[in-house]
């Protein structure tokens, strides 16, 4: 019998606010241990949260992103547990009524299109962070850092819609994309501003029916994900094969191993006595401010992905590669606003620009070069003006100089031989001393039209134009 | 003239020159200095502060000329965080805590020139009708030193009631300003929820929790609230309703007011010494050209077990935070062990034995009482059926409200009990809220003012509550009935006999 996999995500993002989400305390990563806190984010006695206006706003232009209705009242509320990095001993979070429900993301790669259901978006507060390691007397102690305390996430539930590893991995991808591309989240999984924990359960493929599930944490890497999932499905399988049964449980994912390991059972799940939160009053957001919202939001990945098919021309793979971040997209209408055609600029940016931006390491905000210099040297290609292998020298040149391609081409003189009667010549004196190639060429062995043109370009100094060079050669040889 | 006469006394002496405030504070500090071994109101006495405070004010008169509560002696309770001052709630939790920050109501009494000399006894944590529950022993009613002052804000009506303080904060989440200021024979309010900040107040039951006045006079209690009252951007349920001079509509008029009465509610467990005065205070009302009104509050026999359902529910979470990791009390640590699974026990350990040791046994009996109601599959039962319930107080106080301006009941259904008596029964004691904790649940403004004293001596308080935010028409009726029967004049024998 074959089995099916069925999955749901849980993803906490980290707003990109200035301040936390209930006191003015920095929310920037790092810092010196216990800098960014006050009385609110370390949960001394009588103090009180008020919220921060910027979360709300980052969490509705996340939900509208993820397609979700944004409801106008929401309600905060109280997660009890005990955890030394916990400092009220709840956390402040939402749960019968939570900002934003019932959206949708669609994946589109492989051949057929796939929907994703999101059952929901709410605000809530993140712990501090318990230090076991790095410390001399580690084996004893654990060091507590409050500066995460009270920073402001969102929890993006989806319905478990995904049925296979690959496809959750994908999803999570996508989901960071948007997130980055708002703005809301800068998508840094190393410093925990973007993590995921996955609900997995296997049944005999075409089932209704849900098997039990585990919740698998720490997948904080698209790899870690993927291969999380792909051990974790198998061992389920293994198991019901087996003739045994899923227990119902947290794992662990531990990347050493790479294994998952049980953390609790379903009998030591907490129960976390969720009540309202009576020091915040209802959440209320309404159409108006909604509105507001959506019509500052920037043109999201799916839109500007067929729009560039569609006002562009590019394939549907270009546009797709394109639009994997905001900064890029915007790099690629900007060179092709300055002139250059969209498919050249296209391939040079998918090209040498991204091979040249991986190098030193840069992301393409950071580009050396400007939009509008790259349509000047994408310029001179598509004029003929130079080759296309002198335009990848042309190019280093400028990403290290910074000078536009036509001070370069002029400065080292690499502009093109398109004269025809100066090819003509060129192509004239090799035809006479290769005889023997031009006979080959004649009785049928045509390969040797390649070694003719390389000895014209080699005359050329590489400077000829390669498609005026093929014309008038192969006019030559057809006319002796 | 008396050390601590009422405020307006005070301010104007100290505006005219005729005192100073560093002499009207040494005076007070020596009145506490005297009385404090019998009463035992202060679980700390500010002494340096005080006067630091209150030479800078004589040294800037011109600055604070025109302020509010000028050189007036305060007493703070202990579950208001005062900067640089222990601030404990009572409790051996927090025994040697120092918070960093004022409450707003501190810094607001500060701008208007009030000189703070201690901090109250208190229940711990604001759990109980009696101080008897502090981590450092009872307060003692100045009528009489075997009896309870009445609680959680005992220390603060004792204060006001022996003249150890000219006004006391308290704090009042089921009747803990009202209680005692009956139980002590002063006025008391608490306000409207909402209406006074509560940054810096150490949460009991945040939904019903509220900070306000004890004082002699009901015009005292009106210039307390004028400075305390108003929105602060730091507590997110503060209201924006504009807050005004609740001073200014003590007129002593109160003809066609009408004054709603329950009786029915009044037919059991009511002393009848406590009846006889509450009877006599509404026919001095009506004498004043109010008209009783009598109504229903169908669902008020519900209200004591509401309460302990939701405010427990609340005290649990909000007492998570006393935990031993940051601050305040830990039990001592194990010796450090080597592993993981090690240190988790040695966590829950030293969770749990900070907690055992930590608390008092009311304080562990309501975290385990809020727990359970909060548990999975009693939330619904419990939590969301009070809240129920508590929706229906509210409309009953709504319905009452059409036909009166205030409802008037007993503050407390009995006067001061013995030091002692219900400790075994806290179901008994529970019931000292009766008349109070429907105000809480409800959200209104409710005042409780000296109304009489009992056959043995012991003073009785006169309740009444009002609409959301209309503490001045509490405050008009409670000034025009204290000018009928200043009630507010009698003092303590205790406290007499110290001549300042």
């Amino acid at each position: 019998m074959s089995y099916e996999p069925v999955i749901g995500l849980e993803i906490h993002a980290h707003l990109l606010t200035a301040s936390k989400i209930f006191c003015g305390c920095s929310a920037a990563f790092g810092g010196g241990p216990n800098t960014h806190v006050c009385a609110v984010c370390l949960g001394l006695p009588g103090a009180l949260p008020v919220l921060n206006r910027a979360a709300v706003d980052f969490a509705v232009r996340a939900g509208l992103a993820l397609g979700c209705t944004i409801h106008e009242t929401s309600i905060f509320a109280r997660k009890n547990y005990f955890y030394p990095d916990l400092p009220k001993g709840y956390q402040i979070s939402q749960y019968e009524r939570p900002l934003a429900t019932s959206g949708v993301v669609e994946l589109s790669s492989g051949a057929e299109r796939r929907c994703v259901g999101i059952t929901r978006v709410h605000l809530e507060e993140d712990a501090g962070k318990s230090l076991h390691e790095g410390f001399p007397d580690s084996d004893r102690k654990t060091y507590l850092d409050y500066n995460r305390s009270g920073v402001g996430l969102i929890e993006i539930v989806t319905e478990p819609d995904l049925r296979s590893a690959a496809d959750a991995a994908e999803f999570f991808s996508r989901l960071r994309a948007i997130l980055v591309w708002l703005g809301v989240n800068d998508g840094n999984m190393e410093e925990g501003s973007l993590r995921c924990d996955a609900n997995v359960s296997v049944r005999p493929a075409g089932a209704d029916l849900l098997g039990t599930k585990a919740e698998v944490k720490n997948l904080n890497s698209f790899r870690f994900l993927q291969h999380a999932l792909e051990y974790e499905i198998d061992r389920q399988i293994d198991i019901i094969r087996e003739g045994g049964r899923v227990v119902q449980e947290t794992r662990l994912w531990d990347a050493n191993t790479g294994r998952t390991v049980s953390m609790r059972s379903k009998e030591q799940a907490h129960d976390y006595r969720y009540f309202p939160e009576p020091d915040l009053p209802p959440l209320f957001v309404d159409a108006a401010r909604v509105a507001a919202i959506r019509n500052a939001m920037p043109e999201l990945p799916d839109a500007r992905r067929r729009r560039f098919v569609d006002e562009y021309a590019l394939p549907d793979y270009d546009a797709g590669q394109l639009t994997q971040s905001r900064a890029l997209a915007d790099y690629v209408e900007a060179t092709i606003r300055a002139g250059a055609p969209p498919k050249l600029a296209s391939n040079w940016i998918m090209g040498e620009l991204a091979r040249k931006l991986k190098e030193i390491g840069v992301d393409i905000a950071a580009a050396p070069l400007e939009p509008d210099r790259l349509a000047g040297l994408v310029a001179l290609i598509e004029q003929g003006a130079i080759s296309g292998s002198m335009a990848k020298h042309v190019f280093e040149k400028m990403f290290a100089s910074g000078l536009t391609a036509q001070t370069i081409v002029k400065a080292e003189g690499l502009t093109q031989i398109d004269d025809e009667s100066a090819i003509l010549d060129l192509v004239d004196g090799i035809l006479t001393n290769n005889a023997d190639a031009v006979a080959q060429y004649r009785a049928g062995k045509t390969a040797t039209f390649g070694f003719l043109v390389g000895q014209v370009m080699k005359a050329a100094g590489g400077k000829a134009n390669p498609k005026r060079v093929n014309a008038l050669l192969r006019r030559a040889l057809e006319a002796r | 003239m008396r050390a601590t006469a009422t405020v307006r006394d005070l301010r104007d002496q100290i505006r005219s020159g005729r005192r100073s405030a560093v002499e009207v504070c040494r005076e007070t500090l020596t009145r506490i200095e005297r009385l404090e071994p019998s009463l035992h109101a202060f679980n700390s006495v500010t002494t340096d502060l005080a006067l630091a405070r209150a030479s800078e004010l004589d040294a800037q008169r011109d600055r604070w000329r025109d302020a509010p509560l000028l050189g007036v002696p305060i007493a703070l309770k202990d579950n208001l965080c005062t900067r640089g001052v222990r601030t404990t709630a009572s409790s051996r939790m927090l025994e040697s805590f120092v918070p960093p920050y004022n409450a707003t109501v501190v810094e607001r009494l500060c701008q208007a020139g009030a000189v703070v000399i201690g901090k109250t006894n208190c229940d711990e944590f604001a759990m109980g009708s009696s101080t008897e529950n502090s981590a450092f022993g009872p307060s003692r009613n100045p009528w009489a030193l075997d009896r309870i002052p009445g609680g959680s804000s005992g220390g603060s009506a004792v204060a006001v009631a022996a003249r150890m303080a000219t006004v006391a904060l308290g704090s009042d989440t089921g009747g803990s300003i009202r209680q005692p200021a009956a139980l002590c024979g002063v006025v008391g309010l608490k306000p409207t929820y909402g209406r006074v900040s509560r940054y810096g107040l150490l949460a009991f039951a945040s939904s019903l929790d509220q900070i306000g006045p004890l004082t002699r006079t009901v015009y005292d209690a009106a210039v307390t609230l004028t400075v305390l009252a108003g929105a602060d951007p730091a507590d997110a349920t503060s209201a924006s309703t504009p807050a005004s001079d609740y001073t200014a509509g003590l007129t002593g008029d109160i003809r066609g007011a009408r004054v709603g009465v329950p009786s029915s509610l009044l037919e059991n467990g009511v002393e009848p010494d406590v009846l006889r005065a509450f009877r006599a205070a509404l026919e001095t009302l009506a004498s004043r050209g109010a008209t009783l009104v009598d109504l229903e509050l169908p669902h008020a026999r519900h209200a004591i077990a509401v309460y302990y359902l939701i405010a427990t529910a609340e005290a649990s979470s909000n007492l998570a935070r006393y935990d031993g990791v940051r601050y305040g009390f830990r039990a001592a640590d194990r010796p450090a062990q080597a592993g993981r699974h090690e240190q988790t026990d040695a966590l829950r350990t030293m969770y749990a034995q900070t907690r055992e040791i930590g608390f008092g046994p009311e304080v562990k009996r309501r975290i385990m009482l809020g727990t359970y109601v909060l548990s999975a599959g009693y939330y619904d039962a419990y939590y969301l059926k009070a809240q129920q319930v508590r929706t229906l107080i509210l409309r009953d106080y709504d319905r009452a409200f059409e036909r009166a301006d205030v409802v008037a009941m007993p503050t407390s259904p009995t006067a001061a009990f013995k030091i002692g008596e219900r400790v075994d029964d806290p179901l008994q004691m529970y019931l000292a809220d009766v008349f109070t904790v429907s105000a809480n649940l409800a959200g209104l403004p409710a005042i409780s003012v000296p109304c009489g004293f009992t056959t043995e001596g012991l003073p009785v308080g006169l309740q009444l509550t009002g609409r959301r935010f209309h503490e001045a028409t509490l405050l008009r009726i409670a000034d025009a009935y204290e000018r009928e029967a200043p009630w507010h004049t009698e003092e303590p024998r205790i406290s007499k006999e110290v001549r300042i």
